[in-house]
C-alpha cells in the first residue's frame, strides 16, 4: 500500500462508517451481541463448574469414600453373585492403624428414606443417615446449635438425631428444635444438635436436608441388618490420601476375599476421581455454551459482509477515481479491510465490556467467572472476523476495472 | 524537447468494440497516432465519435481490443494489474468532465491523495499539496470539501491534483463542459500553466475556443482520424 499512511486509511474508514451511523451501529450490534454472548456464556459454565468444585470442596479434602460395587447396597441386586455388601466388619478393619496408618477414621454409613414428622409438619429428608460419632469429624459438619451425640448413644442405640438446617425450617420454622422429639419413619427421635448449613452444592443434593442418628438405631428400627451403603473414610492430610487409598484396597480385598487381579465388589473413590468426572461434565456445558456463543458471532460476521459490500457498491465510483490517480489494488483491498476490521473490534471492544459487565451479575443462578483467554479470544476472533467476513467484499472493491467503476452511477 | 526522446504516447492500430455480435459497437476502428512530449492536443469529434473510449485506453483505465500501446516504449499489453497502477501514478494526470473529487474529503486531502499512492511522505505531501492548490489559485480552500465549493473551483481542486505528481501527460474529458466562459477560461489558463512545465496535455472538447488554445487538433470520426492538423500558437 506504499506509503498510504495511517492517517488515509483511518480516514477512509471513517468516512464509510459514519456515512451512515444507524446502519454501522447495527452492524457494530451484531458483533457485540456475538462477543459479549461468547464471553457471558463461557463465564456461566466455568461459573457452574465452579460451583461444582467448590460444592466437592466442602466435603473436605481428605475424604475417600468405598462404596460397594455389583450388587450390593442401595443398587440393584444383579450380575455378580459373590458380591458381598459393605459391612460393620469392614468398616472396622479400616480402623485399623497397624495395617492403615494413613487412615485417620473410617465410619459406616447406612442411608435409610422416610418422613419425618412434628405435630402436623413434615419434612422428608435425603437422607435418613445411620453412622458412627466419628462421622462427624470425617464429613466436616461443623454442628450449629446443640451437640453431637456420642459413641455411647451408638453403643446403645439410642434414638438421637442430629437434624440438617432444611429439616430444622421445615419442622420448626424458626422454633429452636433442641430437645425436641420428632417422628422419623415411624420412630420417636430426639434432636440433640442441627448441623451449619453447608449452601447449596450446586448439583440436584441439598447437603442440608439430612438427619444423622446412631447406625445401630437406624439398624435396628429402620433399615435392618443389611449391608453398608458406603464407608466414610478419611485420610491423615491431603497428602497421604493416595497412600490411604491404597491402604484401603488392601485391606477391602483382604475382607471381602477378592483374588489378585479379579473384579473387586467395591470402589475406593477420593475427590480427585470425583472432582474429574464433575469436571469433564461442566467441560462439556462450556463447550455447549461456547458454541451457541460462536453461531451468534457468526451471524455478527455475516452482518460485517452485508454491510461492507454495501460499502463498497456505494464507493464503486470512489473506487474509480482511486484506481484513476494511481491506487493500487493493494491499497483500496487495505482501506476496505481496515474499515470492516475497524466496525468488528467496535463490536468486539463494546461486547467485550457488556459481557465482563453482565457477568458481575448473578445469571441464570450461575455466578459467571469470566476467564481471561474468552475476552481475549472473543477480542481476536471479533477482529479476525472483520478480516475474513470482510475480506470477500474488500477484495471485490480492489478487483473492480477502473473504468467499470469510473462508469457506475 | 530532445528529438530522440520517444513519444510520450503511440497507438498502432487500436480498435476497441463494445458488446458482441448483432449489438457489438465499433467505437474506435483503427486509430493510429503518435504524441510527443510536451504538445497540447485537443480531441473534438461528433457524439459518439469515440473520443471517450480513446482517452480511456490513453489513461490505460480500459485496454483496446486490438492494436498497440507504447507510453514512453513501455508496451502497456505487457504490464500487469500493479505496473498500471504505477504508470498511471506516476505518468498520467486525470481531469474529468464530471469533476469526480473524493466526497467528504478536504481538497487538500484530495490533491494529497495522488501523492499518497505514490508513497510520498506526509509533510512533503502537504507542502506540494499546497503549492499544487496556490497554483490553480486556491490556497486559501484546501479546508474545504468538495460540497462546499462551486463547479469552477471543484474543477481546479481536480487540476491541481492532475499537475501535483508533475505527470508526463495530462487527460482531460471535456474539463469545461460543465462551466460557464468565465471557468473556462480559468481551467484553459490551468491547461496552458500545466503544458509550460512540460507535461503533455491532451483535451476532449466540443468548444472552438478550447481547441483554438491547443497547438494540434485530431477529429474523430467514427471511430476514425478523419483530421490531424498542428499549427504554432
Ligand atoms: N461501456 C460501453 N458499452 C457499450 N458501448 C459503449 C460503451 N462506452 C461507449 N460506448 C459506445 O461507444 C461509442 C463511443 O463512445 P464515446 O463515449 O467514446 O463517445 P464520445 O466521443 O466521448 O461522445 P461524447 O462527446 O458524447 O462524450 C458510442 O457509440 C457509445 O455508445
Ligand atoms: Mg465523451
Amino acid at each position: 500500500m506504499g506509503g498510504l499512511g495511517l492517517r488515509e486509511v483511518w480516514r477512509f474508514a471513517a468516512r464509510g462508517i459514519t456515512a451512515n451511523r444507524m446502519r454501522s451501529s447495527l452492524t457494530v450490534l451484531g458483533v457485540l451481541i456475538g462477543v459479549s454472548s461468547v464471553i457471558v456464556l463461557t463465564a456461566v459454565g466455568n461459573g457452574s463448574a465452579l460451583a461444582v468444585k467448590q460444592g466437592i470442596e466442602k466435603l473436605g479434602t481428605n475424604s475417600i469414600l468405598v462404596m460397594s460395587s455389583g450388587g450390593a447396597g442401595r443398587f440393584s441386586r444383579s450380575s455378580n453373585s459373590n458380591a458381598k455388601g459393605l459391612t460393620i466388619a469392614d468398616a472396622k478393619a479400616l480402623n485399623d492403624p497397624a495395617t492403615a496408618p494413613d487412615v485417620k477414621m473410617a465410619a459406616p454409613i447406612l442411608n435409610a428414606s422416610g418422613t419425618c414428622t412434628y405435630g402436623n409438619l413434615s419434612s422428608t429428608p435425603q437422607n435418613i443417615t445411620g453412622t458412627w460419632a466419628s462421622y462427624f469429624e470425617a464429613s466436616n459438619s461443623p454442628i450449629d446449635k446443640g451437640y453431637y451425640w456420642s459413641n455411647d448413644d451408638v453403643v446403645a442405640g439410642r434414638p438421637v438425631v442430629i437434624i440438617g438446617t432444611t429439616v430444622a425450617t421445615d419442622l420448626f420454622g424458626t422454633d429452636s428444635p433442641l430437645n425436641e422429639v420428632i417422628r422419623c419413619k415411624g420412630q420417636s427421635v430426639t434432636v440433640v444438635g442441627v448441623m451449619k448449613s453447608k449452601g447449596s452444592t450446586g448439583g440436584f443434593q441439598d447437603a442440608d436436608s439430612i438427619v444423622i442418628a446412631p447406625i445401630t438405631f437406624v439398624q435396628r428400627s429402620m433399615s435392618g441388618y443389611g449391608s453398608l451403603s458406603q464407608i466414610q473414610v478419611e485420610a491423615t492430610n491431603a497428602s497421604t490420601t493416595t497412600a490411604a487409598m491404597d491402604e484401603v484396597t488392601t485391606i477391602m480385598s483382604a475382607q471381602h476375599k477378592i483374588k489378585a487381579g479379579a473384579n473387586a465388589d467395591y470402589r475406593v473413590l477420593n475427590q480427585a476421581s470425583i472432582l474429574a468426572s464433575s469436571t469433564t461434565s461442566s467441560h462439556t456445558l462450556t463447550v455447549l455454551l461456547a458454541a451457541i456463543a460462536a453461531i451468534s458471532l457468526l451471524v455478527g460476521g455475516i452482518g460485517i459482509t452485508n454491510i461492507m459490500l454495501v460499502s463498497v457498491t456505494e464507493r464503486t465510483r470512489e473506487i474509480g477515481i482511486r484506481k484513476a490517480i494511481g491506487a493500487p489494488k493493494s491499497a483500496i483491498l487495505t482501506q476496505f479491510l481496515i474499515e470492516a476490521m475497524l466496525l468488528s473490534l467496535m463490536g468486539g471492544i463494546s461486547g467485550v465490556a457488556l459481557g465482563v459487565g453482565i457477568s458481575h451479575f448473578t445469571v441464570l443462578g450461575v455466578k459467571p467467572v469470566v476467564s481471561l483467554t474468552s475476552v481475549l479470544l472473543a477480542f481476536i476472533v471479533s477482529a479476525l472476523v472483520g478480516l475474513i467476513f470482510g475480506g470477500w467484499p474488500a477484495n471485490r472493491a480492489a478487483s473492480l476495472r477502473p473504468i467499470e467503476a469510473l462508469r457506475y452511477e | 524537447m530532445s528529438q530522440f526522446a520517444p513519444p510520450v504516447v503511440k497507438i498502432e492500430g487500436i480498435t476497441k468494440v463494445f458488446g458482441q455480435g448483432e449489438t457489438a459497437v465499433h467505437a474506435l476502428r483503427g486509430v493510429s497516432l503518435e504524441i510527443e512530449q510536451g504538445e497540447f492536443v485537443a480531441i473534438m469529434g461528433a457524439s459518439g465519435s469515440g473520443k471517450t473510449t480513446l482517452m480511456n485506453i490513453l489513461g490505460c483505465l480500459d485496454i483496446p481490443t486490438e492494436g498497440d500501446y507504447w507510453i514512453r516504449n513501455l508496451n502497456v499489453a505487457d504490464l500487469d494489474e500493479e505496473q498500471l497502477s504505477v504508470v498511471r501514478s506516476q505518468l498520467i494526470g486525470f481531469v474529468f468532465q464530471s469533476f469526480n473529487l473524493i466526497p467528504r474529503t478536504s481538497a487538500a486531502q484530495n490533491v494529497e491523495l495522488p501523492l499518497a499512492y505514490q508513497g510520498v511522505s506526509l509533510s512533503e505531501r502537504r507542502k506540494r499539496a499546497l503549492a499544487a492548490l496556490e497554483s490553480v489559485g486556491l490556497g486559501d480552500r484546501g479546508r474545504h470539501e468538495p460540497q462546499e465549493l462551486s463547479g469552477g473551483q471543484q474543477q481546479r481542486v481536480a487540476i491541481a491534483r492532475a499537475l501535483v505528481t508533475n505527470p508526463a501527460m495530462v487527460l482531460a474529458d471535456e474539463p469545461t463542459g460543465a462551466l460557464d466562459t468565465q471557468s473556462t477560461k480559468e481551467i484553459l489558463e490551468l491547461l496552458h500553466k500545466i503544458n509550460a512545465m512540460g507535461s503533455t496535455v491532451i483535451v476532449i472538447t466540443h468548444e472552438e475556443e478550447v481547441a483554438r488554445a491547443a497547438r494540434r487538433m485530431i477529429r474523430l470520426r467514427d471511430g476514425q482520424v478523419v483530421e490531424d492538423t498542428k499549427w504554432v500558437a
